[in-house]
């Protein structure tokens, strides 16, 4: 235990023992932070799209879908998780050039990539990725559009939930819309170091 | 009489930027009350929840921060303690020179600005990099942040364009999108090659040891997915009991700080990657870092520690609408930093004690804030210290109030004054014979002298 440790904690336990007694940590419970506009459970998918769409997410519900908004962006180029590449390949016209591993040192050559997501919140229109679930946290990140794949039974229907879901993982990240900046004169620009396109697929 | 340092940044500050502070403040203000509003029955229940959520993390900050501490070795991160800022940077420069570490990108850490991380790595030839597109141009420019969220809400776009083309980043172009492009660009190839990727934390997690951190840019995920170590510099005011008190501190957080639901990215880390993953930190180092908080935790200011660093109580003050970041001349300006900032100057409290006056009293800072710190209170208390340690800052400015008092004690100088008063009525402007009241007179008209019968009326009382 280094002395700086020790020293600190010192410091701490000094500064607080004047004080008569300390605030307690204070009862709340999930109406506090529930959505006045909160939905009736029901389709949560329904509610997710929606909220994606609100955030400039967008939304596919096939793989065809998919190869359609690729083709319209000129993107060909990309990265798909071997684990998902069997279920899309047959979507794919040859054209197109996917790889199953991630070159960084070439990261500059995938115009997209597909990875799996562990699970999304309909209240906020929320992806949930995270290391053990995404086969490469680069192509998730670096390519121009980012695909999302999800099943029907991730789904969480407010921020509580997933919360109180979180997975055992060292790194989970909640995606909520494209990357973006307002810091030059406050204008929104999409695609700062993210990517620019925020896709989710849902595949049954 | 002599203007307060803040006035005269404020006079020197060029009328446009002024009106594109208060333009920026203004509207984020306006959104950010809509959304809370719309979103939420009670959004003030909300805000005094999470203020008493880390008023009881800072008094419990004994045991909390033990029992994180094996929270965080148990998930596999090494944990330092720094309790000054050369400590601090020297810990990192130890971890990166063991390492034979000379590059370094980083994210979202106020605390790497606080101790002055960059400057130190530079000296040592190291290359400490910002990513977030703010603050990077603050770096290129040898500049200063100048607002928590906003980093550059004083610079324009013209400006910008000429930074870029003077750093070879392209021929002046001064389109935002372009600007913006140009800087991913460049970026994602520091990421790539460098050693480090450093980051601060917006909350940490007692329970789970789980480090979070939100940005909007992506830019804390890039430098948790290409360097191959990762080092978090966390003041040790930033805890939380539990992963499900994050629930109230995040929907606040976003909607505080930009009018979002949520912010775009919301991280939550708790080690270096799993066996096997191919990108992503091998190892994770956490430095808690004191440098000056337990002094202020001792002290009678210690509820600013449950500041989020939302920003919303700089969009809202009227004299940081009116001065800007850098009149505060310190990491934190606006409401925050007027009471954070000389709180951890340590010695050099006296430097900034002049900073607890720029304020009017308003209340509108702690009307706004997220967690519900009495800001103008605070201000009071450090004003009454900045006068008993005999500051010479914390009086520029201050009307000197022995006259009046000298007047308000003695019974015949104060009836003179009460007919001095009823003179003024008849008095024409020009024979007023103080300049000042004179100046204000001619400006204003003031309402009839009404005092001085207060005395007679309470003798005809007791008569009857
Ligand atoms: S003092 Fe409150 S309003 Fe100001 S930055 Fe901190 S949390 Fe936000």
């Amino acid at each position: 235990m280094s002395t700086e440790r020790n020293e600190i904690l010192a410091r701490v336990r000094a500064a607080l023992a004047p004080l008569p007694r300390r605030a307690p940590l204070p009862e709340w419970d999930h109406e506090l932070i529930q959505l006045r506009a909160a939905q009736p459970p029901g389709d949560t998918w329904a509610q997710f799209f929606q909220r994606f769409a609100a955030v400039n997410g967008t939304p596919l519900k096939s793989g065809a879908e998919l190869v359609a908004l690729l083709e319209q962006g000129g993107w060909r180029r990309g990265y798909c998780d071997p684990a998902l590449w069997p279920a899309l390949e047959g979507f794919f016209p040859a054209a197109f050039q996917v790889e199953t591993t991630f070159d960084r040192a070439r990261v500059d050559d995938y115009d997209f990539g597909i990875t799996a997501a562990v699970g999304a919140v309909a209240e906020t229109g929320t992806l949930i990725l995270s290391d053990r679930g995404t086969s490469s946290r680069l192509a998730a990140l670096a390519p121009w559009v980012h695909v999302a794949v999800v099943r029907p039974d991730q789904i969480h229907s407010d921020l509580s939930a997933a919360l109180a879901a979180l997975p055992d993982d060292p790194n989970i990240v909640w995606v909520t819309g494209p990357s973006k900046t307002a810091d030059v004169e406050g204008i929104l620009i999409e695609g700062v170091h993210g990517p620019g396109v925020q896709a989710a697929l849902l595949l049954g | 009489m002599a203007t307060q340092l803040i006035d005269r940044f404020a006079a020197d500050l060029p009328p446009d930027k002024r009106a594109s502070v208060y333009q920026s403040t203004k509207a984020t203000h306006e959104k950010r009350t809509k959304l809370l509003f719309d979103h939420f029955a009670d959004p003030n229940h909300l805000r005094a929840t999470a203020g008493e959520i880390k008023q009881h993390v800072i008094e419990n900050l004994d045991t909390y921060l033990p029992i994180v501490e094996a929270k965080l070795a148990a998930n596999g991160a090494k944990v330092h303690w720094a309790a000054t800022a050369e400590s601090a940077c020297a810990t990192v420069l130890g971890i990166m020179k063991a390492r034979g570490a000379t590059k370094m990108v980083k994210a979202k850490t106020m605390v790497s600005e606080e101790i002055g991380l960059a400057e130190y790595l530079g000296k040592h030839g190291i290359e400490a990099l910002e990513t977030d597109l703010g603050e990077f141009i603050v770096q290129i420019d040898h500049d200063h942040p100048s607002h928590i969220v906003r980093p550059i809400i004083h610079k324009n776009r013209r400006e910008i364009a000429r930074s870029f083309e003077r750093e070879g980043l392209g021929d002046y172009n001064d389109d935002p999108g372009t600007i913006t492009r140009r800087a991913r660009k460049f970026l994602r190839h520091k990421y790539l090659a460098a050693d480090v990727g450093l980051t601060g934390a917006n909350f940490v997690s007692v329970e789970s040891g789980r480090i979070v951190l939100v940005t909007n840019e992506g830019n804390s995920r890039f430098s948790l997915a290409a360097p191959k170590v990762h080092i978090a510099l966390v003041g040790i005011e930033k805890l939380v009991p539990r992963d499900r008190d994050l629930g109230v501190l995040l929907n606040l957080l976003a909607r505080s700080a930009t009018a979002q639901q949520l912010t775009v990215y919301t991280e939550f880390i708790s080690g270096p990657r799993a066996a096997g993953q191919p990108d992503g930190p091998e190892e994770m180092h956490v430095v808690f870092v004191d440098n000056g908080r337990t002094e202020v935790l001792a002290s009678e200011c210690r509820e600013i520690l449950r500041c989020i660093r939302c920003g919303a109580c700089l969009n809202v003050c009227p004299i940081y609408r009116q001065a800007s970041g850098h009149a505060y001349r310190s990491v934190y300006p606006g409401p925050v930093g007027a009471v954070l900032s000389p709180l951890l100057a340590g010695k050099q409290f006296p430097e900034l004690a002049d900073l607890p006056k720029a304020s009017s009293l308003c209340g509108a800072c702690q009307e706004v804030c997220p967690v519900n710190i009495p800001i103008p209170d605070l201000l009071l208390r450090l004003r009454a210290r900045g006068k008993a340690e005999g500051a010479p800052r914390a009086a520029v400015a201050s009307p000197p109030m022995g006259a009046w008092a000298l007047l308000a004690s003695q019974p015949a100088a104060w009836k003179a004054a009460l007919l001095g008063g009823r003179l003024l009525n008849v008095l024409p402007t020009k024979f007023i014979p103080v300049p000042a009241l004179r100046a204000w007179e001619e400006k204003r008209t003031l309402p009839a002298w009404q005092g001085g019968r207060f005395r007679q009326w309470m003798r005809e009382r007791r008569k009857s």
